[in-house]
């Protein structure tokens, strides 16, 4: 097996994902199943290419190079302050609030 | 007009400038059927009749003052429940987002809505658009209607499912690896995945972000280019969307083909297809050639390595995508003694098996010790893919290819295997790595008489060319028909 059962709960954890015992031993089958045929990505030799990061701008070079030579990106805005005046109507799908905070559980004891 | 007859966007536009038909009308029309219908196909997750009306009745007020409508006026639609719509709840298919009502709408749907479009609800899914049969949203699947027992696709199963049951005239879907391709093509209607980038996402609840897309689904081709042409173009809230021009799709697509050349990979008909599906798809290309198309053949050589590819880098981008469902800010929150104890049991009891498991998998590849070997290499290898289209498009100006390998399977007959599920994915993926935009169009039927698409890709921000095409092929279907 390529992924034991400390992969799987060291994975949750990392997740913030609490797994039934039950859960464990199924994901673990089946991440291994996934992994194992994943490995086929071993059979190319990519030494020497780049990854692909921006799908955009491959996009845009890709059907007007004039575009990808300027290196301009006009879909980029302007970085100034808007008025964002949202904070009600956001806070009313959280649990639980006290304006203009949402509320959680004590996070540190002392 | 008769209950029976299917509406266009151009007849829907005739009917009420002639005044045959008010907007209200054509909303309880379609609310009729939807009452009827629904229970059996499960492809509404929430009807929005309070919103459809008021903006039923704006446009009858419009036709009252003899005004010019806008371009989708009257236009009943259905929208993917992954798509935020101001003040009609938007579950994702999921329990995490069983309540969650957003104050804001997608830029896709305010579009739709400045057209003049009516909003009849949210359809069903997969649950946060992860899976390709509908069989996984928290709310039970959605049923093929035009075969009951089998899945309608997925993940937007609703929106193709509402289509092809007259439940809407048209919809929007989302595409990340096949999203609207392999259920239109499972539902026997067309389903366009744009350009990424030609749509602002916007209001679009994130799966992958490097992938995900919105599109239309509709009865016809000019439905779906008219939609297109009112959802696309460049959105400042979405610094992915592309700033080029928006064609007007709908004049494009009368366009003449013949000439085009066809490019047709032999990589995408080879072990694991359906022979039904194989011969429909042959004889769909055969009419594309008496059409005056030429085809030509393609070698497409990373083909095989795309499944791989596209579960490392979806479920990479949906496990961090995903951490934001913790109980704080929205949806489903389970109380625990500490914050970490209340993530956890919010996290386990709100997600979904599939959810699970692809946060799980992203999270693997993602991280320490594992980025280099899966998440690195995979988006090495999407630049190979990618440059398999960059290099057909030199020498074609399309690609056709069957959409899956298979008509509907039956409701729980991939259920048991994700590996299996994962797999049928083969024929969509593909594009959706490179980016570009595809269609699926019916191009047939099964002798048990289940839907067969052919899956039509251009180049880049070439919707046009993919439309026309499509275009051309319905006109001849039909003619032969």
């Amino acid at each position: 097996m390529k992924i034991t059962r400390e992969d799987v709960l060291r994975v949750a954890e990392l997740a913030h994902l609490g797994l039934s015992a039950d859960e464990v031993e199924t994901y673990q089958k089946q991440l291994d199943a996934i992994l194992s045929y994943a490995d086929k990505l071993n059979e190319l030799d990519v030494s020497d290419i780049e990854p692909m990061a921006q799908v955009l701008y491959a996009a845009e070079s890709a059907s007007s190079p004039a575009a990808a030579e300027k290196d301009s990106h006009p879909e980029l805005r302007e970085d100034v302050l808007r008025p964002c005046e949202v904070s009600d109507a956001v806070l009313t799908q959280a649990a639980e609030s006290a304006t203009p905070f949402f509320r959680v559980p004590k996070v540190i004891d002392r | 007009m008769s209950a029976s007859a299917p509406w266009t966007v151009a007849s829907v536009r005739a009917a009420l400038e002639s005044k045959k038909i008010s907007a209200r009308e054509l909303a309880a029309e379609y609310y009729a059927r939807i009452e009827r219908r629904n229970p059996e196909l499960n492809a509404y997750l929430t009807l929005s009749p309070e919103r459809a009306h008021a903006q039923a009745d704006r446009i009858d007020a419009m036709i009252g003052r003899g005004e010019t409508l806008p371009a989708l006026a009257g236009v009943p639609v259905a929208i993917k429940d992954v798509i935020s719509t101001r003040g009609i709840r938007t579950t994702c298919a999921s329990k995490i987002l069983e309540n969650y009502v957003p104050p804001y709408d997608a830029t896709a749907v305010e579009r739709l809505d400045a057209a003049g479009a009516l909003f009849l609800g949210k359809t069903n899914c997969d649950e946060f658009a992860m899976g390709g049969s509908n069989e996984n949203s928290a709310y039970g699947p959605v049923h093929n209607p035009v075969a009951p027992d089998r899945v309608p696709g997925g993940s937007s199963g609703g929106s193709a499912a509402v289509v092809a049951a007259d439940l809407a005239l048209a919809s929007l879907g989302t595409d990340t690896g096949g999203s609207i391709r392999q259920p239109g093509s499972f539902c026997g209607v067309p389903g366009m995945m744009p350009t990424y980038g030609r749509v602002s996402r916007y209001g679009l609840v994130a799966f992958a972000s490097s992938l995900d897309k919105i599109g239309p689904f509709a009865k016809n081709i000019a439905d779906a280019a008219a939609i297109l042409s009112v959802i696309a173009g460049h959105d400042a809230l979405d610094s992915t969307s592309a700033s080029l021009p928006v064609p007007n799709y709908a004049a494009e697509i009368e366009q003449p083909v013949s000439g085009l050349r066809i490019g047709v990979p032999e990589d995408y008909f080879g072990a694991g297809i359906d022979p039904e599906v194989k011969a429909n798809v042959e004889s769909a290309i055969g009419q594309l050639e008496k059409l005056g198309c030429r085809r030509v053949p393609l070698k497409m050589p990373h083909t095989d390595y795309a499944i791989a590819t596209y579960y490392i880098i979806a479920t990479a981008e949906a496990s961090s995508n995903l951490a934001r469902y913790d109980g704080v800010r929205y949806g489903l929150r389970v109380p625990g003694a500490t914050l970490t104890e209340m993530y956890r049991q919010t996290r386990d009891r709100g997600f979904g098996p599939e959810v699970k498991r692809r946060i799980m998998l992203g999270t693997y590849a993602l991280s320490a010790g594992y980025y280099d070997a899966y998440y690195l290499r995979a988006q090495k290898v999407r630049t190979l893919i990618a440059r398999d289209f960059f290099d057909a498009f030199q020498k074609v100006d399309a690609i056709v290819t069957p959409t899956a390998p298979t008509p509907a399977f039956r409701l729980g007959e991939k259920t048991a295997d994700p590996l299996q599920m994962y797999l049928a994915d083969i024929y969509t993926v593909t594009g959706s790595l490179a980016g570009v935009p595809g269609i699926s169009v019916p191009c047939g039927s099964s002798k048990a008489g289940l839907p067969i698409g052919m899956q039509i890709f251009g180049p880049h921000f070439g919707e046009s060319r993919v439309l026309q095409i499509a275009r051309a092929f319905e006109k001849e279907r039909g003619a032969a028909n």
